[in-house]
């Protein structure tokens, strides 16, 4: 998925790139290599370490993560190759040639425990004050090793001050292994480079430009980095401590949304496989826990899909019909860390963004207005949380122009880690619980909502919807069972183009923006997706360049690798195995809901009748549910 | 005594030698090797049995032959003249008094190879020798022995750049040195794959210490045999030595390979030796017992730095002055030589203050060792070396000494 | 900075990426011209390299943070750096700092109050012969006593 070929990850950290064989089983295609004196066929240029997992061998990683690109520096998968002086380290070695692979000498033992030793000299801290305890990758190699006491040492005062100066990401560098893992998560993956190895030798830490705190310098927030460290160097900015505050304040009324992604992915953080949605469970936990409402966030993802489509169709009906110049093609809005990096990176461009708002931010300005006003609820005493698989969601919640409702709309952005603890404290172990539904007023929700977790979702979601608006044809006539399959999937960029060869009446809904669709027919809506930020700047340079992306209609970006299943607050490790999974919980809970699209959930069309009166992006919908956004650049001040 | 350091190249003081040091007009290697095909001066160089004079001691005729084999639109040779040992200075005097034999084996290498550009990475401080080495190439586009069809030869053209490191041991290692020349950290790559067919910019790239081209030039003219007449049969030619520390006459000294450290000590009037630091920080420390040892591959290879302690030298001192060396430029990616240096000199610390025990001596011993093999370069595999060999050659000394701190127990 | 100053340094950062080129490879000689030009390389300096070789500001400051000779924060307005390695230890290096750090009144890595001196120590200078040496800006000066390398000193402007 990931292109391992980018200029921008240090060479030094980059893979020989061998060529794989189109036919290993062909001569030279595959080489036999012998580890632990047992023979093995692999293609040619597969590492060692790779080939040691065939051969169920394990070998112990640290820098080494499978969504990256090779550093080789951790040093801690060394092993020994006949013939050479010193130890390979097996993550950074293609096998070119028929070798023979020691994977346990007393060398290699030894190296191994030494390097171990030496990280742990140097790991200030202790693991039952850490949240990554029973999640960290040091502390188990540290067990895999038997490591029972500080052979070198160990640090006893801090080096560096914890940054906890973003509203999403915590850096404490006392923890840091220098695996660089976020340095090419930063640079490689996302290609937002915020991160990289400052000074040298034993002083070398992981910094900013100019070790500014992270709020001053360009981060999207998106988290990524997190998700890929293997110690406690860096989480999220954690609110727990106040929402069990306002949990135990009678005077708080406090409310939960809960976004599709988390609920996919949480079973993970209670030992259970990856891939089982626990959507009524967690329903029943947060209830359990003091909240006093649960509420779906998939309801206003519904109505993001009203009201982003219905701009989609407002944007192409002037520049179609009036011929007025407005900003195409428009991307989506929905991914905080996608909208942070438009706004640094290709500001000229804001324009192109929906001025929707994120489902999360639409929610928060519905519940301190329709709902509290429904319930009777004083606002001020209303606390506003949402679960998010995301740590940019965070930032996004605190943005100043968030407060649509005369108050802070959302108050606190929980990732599903967090909230997985605070189930944890409350002595719930999720699994067993009972299941629940959402409350209502927004208790109901669509399949389509429901998938804006997984990449291609919002895109998928939006289709089906302007599918039938335009043509008057169920969608499950187009596409078999509503599964719009060329936006689905795992690839970095994806494209399609939709005909549309027949147009239908003009629903209800819009019949105050567009007389008829005669303006469409024959036309040829193209749209794409795209995740992960390296593959946004990729579609964002085409744009740029007149290419095929700048001819599109519609683009869904989302910020992290998979989408919002794959976010920057989901369960640690990640991944595109665990997120491939993720996904399949997704599309299996979307498949066995009543109620596939968002314009046909009912709550949805009741809300336009009797709250949002002027309709899709009318004048309290704009006031409400709508945004503007900052021409931000990429000068550090 | 001159206290400023006169900086006038090509002149040349009284220096004398069999290989390197003899005669040498300029220009004359870049015309021979163009009358010859590549193939031929591949041969002449195996003939030589020269190796890289660096430290490491690869055949240059095999580097050479791999880089003209791999198949590329744009090949390089990299002329490595970050010379940042610790008692190495052979580099500067040969581009100071002798930069035709640097450059114009550089201009046969990229011949030999198929390169068009060749670069000098000069290490940042001697950046005093940038502005009259890049008023030599001038000299040298002018007399057309670089640019294009070069002395005629249709077809040949390459040119010389001097690029200037910035105060970093680490980019000697050449891929350290690539990784800086690509506006990169100067840290180390993984190997495979080589610079031979993955190195500057991805392209094949041949990196070669100054005295290797300075040898080369000298080969191409007088031929391969005639090299290989010096030295020993492992060790050919001659070896530029940097003789520094306790002795009377401090300065580089020619001699060919095979030379006994005695006879070494001999020539440089150094009296009352009780060790002798044989390549650098990175190298080895040889003790008065064993000065009978001959310096050559077979026996105590070397870059070149000889450093030699008098019998009033505190040598626990010495050790931590290289192990400080050590941990300021350790590059820090890898964990053995980031973190193990900083080990092993607080080690050197305990000991000086009194304040040890022999187990975690021997730890820090098991430790040095680990780092030799596990390190991802030759900073962090060679860093250990002086740590062990001092401790094992000095240890009456070091753990004698009378520091008013308790010794080891 | 005013914005006179930055655009001079701009148009200053554009003609070394006019002469060196806006790859990547360049990025080492174009922070020398500045470093040489200015002492240090400033934030803002820094900034546009980047945006010229279209990196990332990050990677310019790791890339200055990992070399000895590469700085970002200004430094006096002549550098001396000396010699620390064995070499130049061995014949007497102690000595002439201290003198140094007596003359100037600041100890090795300081710079003195008037900012026309800092004073620091550099591995290995490869001239280990002729020891102690030291550097003062892109001059060296060999065989150095005490009173030999103060009186260097007050000869510098």
């Amino acid at each position: 998925m990931e292109d391992k070929k980018s200029l921008r990850a240090p060479v030094s950290q980059k893979p020989h790139v061998v060529p794989k064989p189109e036919h290993p089983e062909y001569l030279g295609g595959s080489i036999t290599v012998e580890i632990n004196e047992k023979k093995l066929t692999v293609p040619f240029g597969t590492t060692i370490l790779e080939a040691c997992k065939q051969a169920q061998i394990h070998i112990p990683t640290l820098c080494h993560h499978e969504d990256l690109c090779v550093a080789g520096v951790c040093r801690v998968c060394v092993v020994e190759v006949e013939g050479m002086r010193t130890l390979q380290a097996s993550c950074a070695f293609p096998i070119t040639a028929p070798i023979k692979i020691k994977t346990t000498t007393n060398a290699v033992r030894k190296a191994r425990k030494h390097i171990i030793d030496l990280l742990i000299s140097e790991h200030y801290g202790e693991c039952y004050s850490c949240f990554r305890n029973n999640n960290c990758e040091l502390q188990s190699l540290a067990k895999e090793y038997g490591v029972d006491h500080y052979n070198f040492g160990h640090v006893t005062q801090p080096r560096y001050e914890v940054d906890n100066s973003s509203y999403s990401v915590v850096r404490d560098m006392d923890k840091c292994v220098l695996c660089k893992r976020c340095v090419r998560t930063c640079i490689d993956l996302q290609e937002v480079g915020v991160l990289e190895a400052i000074d040298r030798g034993h002083n070398t830490h992981i910094g900013t430009f100019f070790d500014k705190p992270l709020a001053e310098v360009i981060c999207i927030n998106c988290g990524q980095c997190i998700n890929r460290c293997p110690t406690g160097a860096l989480r999220a900015n954690d609110p727990r401590d106040e929402i069990w505050a306002a949990i135990d304040d009678p005077t708080k009324h406090v409310v939960i949304q809960t976004a599709p992604s988390p609920r996919a992915a949480i079973g993970e953080e209670f030992g259970q496989g990856a891939g089982k949605s626990f959507t009524g469970e967690l329903n029943t936990a947060l209830r359990r826990i003091g909240f006093d409402k649960v509420f779906d966030t998939n309801f206003t993802a519904d109505l993001t899909i009203i009201e982003e489509g219905t701009e989609l169709i407002l944007r192409l009906y002037k520049a179609l019909v009036k011929k007025e110049i407005v900003a195409l093609p428009q991307f989506t809005s929905c991914s905080p860390g996608w909208v942070k990096y438009l706004e640094h990176f290709y500001p000229e461009y804001i324009d192109n963004l929906s001025s929707a708002k994120s489902p999360q931010q639409m929610f928060g300005a519905l519940i301190k207005t329709f709902y509290a006003q429904k319930a009777g609820i004083d606002p001020a005493n209303i606390v506003s949380v949402a679960l998010m698989p995301c740590s940019a969601k965070k930032f996004e919640c605190n943005r100043p122009e968030m407060n649509s409702s005369g108050y802070k709309d959302v108050d606190y952005g929980l990732t599903t880690r967090e909230l997985a603890q605070m189930i944890k404290e409350a002595g719930i172990f999720l699994p067993e619980m009972p299941q629940s539904h959402f409350d209502d007023p927004f208790g109901e929700a669509s399949g389509a909502g429901l998938i804006f977790g997984a990449t291609g979702g919002v895109m998928e979601a939006a289709l089906r919807s302007v599918i039938e608006f335009v043509t008057g044809k169920r969608v499950e006539d187009v596409y078999a069972n509503a599964d719009i399959t060329p936006v689905r999937g795992f690839e970095g960029i994806r494209y399609a183009e939709i005909p549309i060869t027949e147009v239908g009446p003009v629903p209800k809904l819009l019949q105050h923006l567009v007389p008829d669709w005669n303006w469409l027919k024959g036309a040829t809506l193209k749209i794409a997706v795209c995740h992960g930020t390296a593959n946004a700047k990729k579609v964002m340079e085409d744009i740029k360049a007149g290419g095929k992306f700048s001819e599109c209609h519609f683009i869904e970006f989302m910020a992290c690798p998979g989408g919002c299943l794959g976010g920057g607050g989901q369960p640690i490790p990640t991944n595109e195995e665990i997120r491939k999974k993720r996904a399949e919980a997704i599309y299996n809970e979307d498949k066995s809901l009543p109620v596939r699209k968002s314009h046909e959930n009912r709550h949805v069309t009741e809300l336009y009748d009797m709250f949002l009166t002027d309709g899709p992006c009318g004048h309290i919908s704009h006031k409400l549910l709508h945004t503007h956004y900052v021409k931000r650049g990429k000068f550090i001040a | 005594m001159q206290n400023h350091l006169e900086v006038k190249l090509g002149k040349k003081t009284d220096r004398k030698g069999p290989v390197i040091f003899s005669e040498y007009k300029r220009g004359e290697a870049i015309k021979k090797a163009l009358s010859m095909s590549r193939e031929d001066i591949l041969f002449e160089l195996k003939d030589s049995k020269l190796k890289g004079r660096g430290g490491a001691g690869f055949p240059t005729s095999t580097k050479w032959m791999l880089t003209a084999a791999a198949k590329a639109e744009k090949k390089f040779i990299i002329c490595n003249a970050d010379e940042g040992e610790p008692g190495t200075f052979k580099d500067r005097v040969l581009l100071m008094e002798y930069p035709e034999l640097v450059f114009d084996g550089m201009v046969v290498g990229g011949y030999t190879i198929g390169a068009q550009l060749g670069i000098v990475y000069l290490r940042g401080e001697y950046e005093y020798l940038l502005k009259p080495l890049e008023d030599y190439l001038e000299e040298m586009r002018k007399d057309n022995l670089l640019g294009k069809n070069i002395l005629g030869k249709e077809g040949f053209d390459f040119d010389i750049e001097i690029v200037l490191g910035s105060g970093a041991y680490v980019c000697g290692e050449e891929t350290a040195l690539i990784e800086s020349l690509e506006g990169h950290r100067g840290e180390p790559r993984n190997r495979p794959p080589y610079p031979i067919n993955t190195g500057f910019l991805g392209r094949p790239t041949s990196v070669n210490n100054i005295e290797t081209l300075a040898a080369v030039s000298h080969i191409v003219v007088k031929g391969g045999k005639w090299f290989a007449k010096f030295g020993t049969d492992k060790s050919s030619g001659s070896k530029l030595f940097s003789v520094s520390g306790d002795c009377e006459k401090p300065g580089v000294y020619e001699l060919p390979w095979g030379t006994k450290i005695s006879e070494l000590l001999e020539i440089v009037g150094a009296k009352n030796a009780k060790a002798v630091q044989i390549g650098g920080a990175s190298g080895h420390c040889i003790p008065k017992s064993q000065f009978d040892r001959t310096l050559a591959y077979e026996d105590v290879p070397t870059g070149g730095s000889v450093m030699i302690f008098n019998e009033n030298r505190d040598m626990l001192h010495v050790l931590k002055n290289f192990m400080e060396f050590f941990v300021d430029e350790s590059c820090g990616q890898c964990t053995p030589c980031r973190i193990g240096n900083v080990k092993l000199l607080e080690g050197v610390e305990m000991i000086e203050k009194g304040q040890y025990t022999f187990a975690h001596i021997n730890k820090l011993k098991e430790l040095g060792r680990t780092m030799q093999l596990a390190s991802k370069c030759g900073l962090g595999q060679s860093s250990p070396n002086p740590f062990i060999s001092i401790l094992e050659n000095f240890k009456d000394e070091i753990f004698n000494r009378g520091n008013g701190g308790r010794n080891g127990r | 900075m005013l914005v006179v100053e930055k655009n001079a340094l701009s148009e200053e950062i554009e003609s070394y990426v006019e002469k060196y080129g806006n790859d990547r490879s360049a990025l080492l000689m174009i922070l020398h011209e500045i470093q040489k030009k200015h002492r240090h390389i400033s934030e803002f300096a820094q900034q546009e390299v980047a945006r010229l070789l279209n990196i990332h500001p990050v990677e310019v400051y790791s890339v200055i943070s990992f070399f000895a000779f590469l700085n970002s924060n200004p430094k006096g307005r002549n550098l001396v750096r000396i010699c620390q390695t064995i070499s130049c230890d061995m014949k007497g290096k102690k000595q002439v700092v201290q003198a140094i750090e007596r003359e100037l009144g600041i100890k090795i890595g300081e710079t003195t109050k008037d900012n026309k001196f800092t004073v620091e120590y550099a591995n290995c200078l490869g001239l280990c012969d002729m020891g102690p040496a030291m550097a003062i800006n892109d001059q060296v000066y060999v065989n150095l006593t005490p009173e030999k390398a103060v009186e260097l000193l007050s000869k510098v402007k």
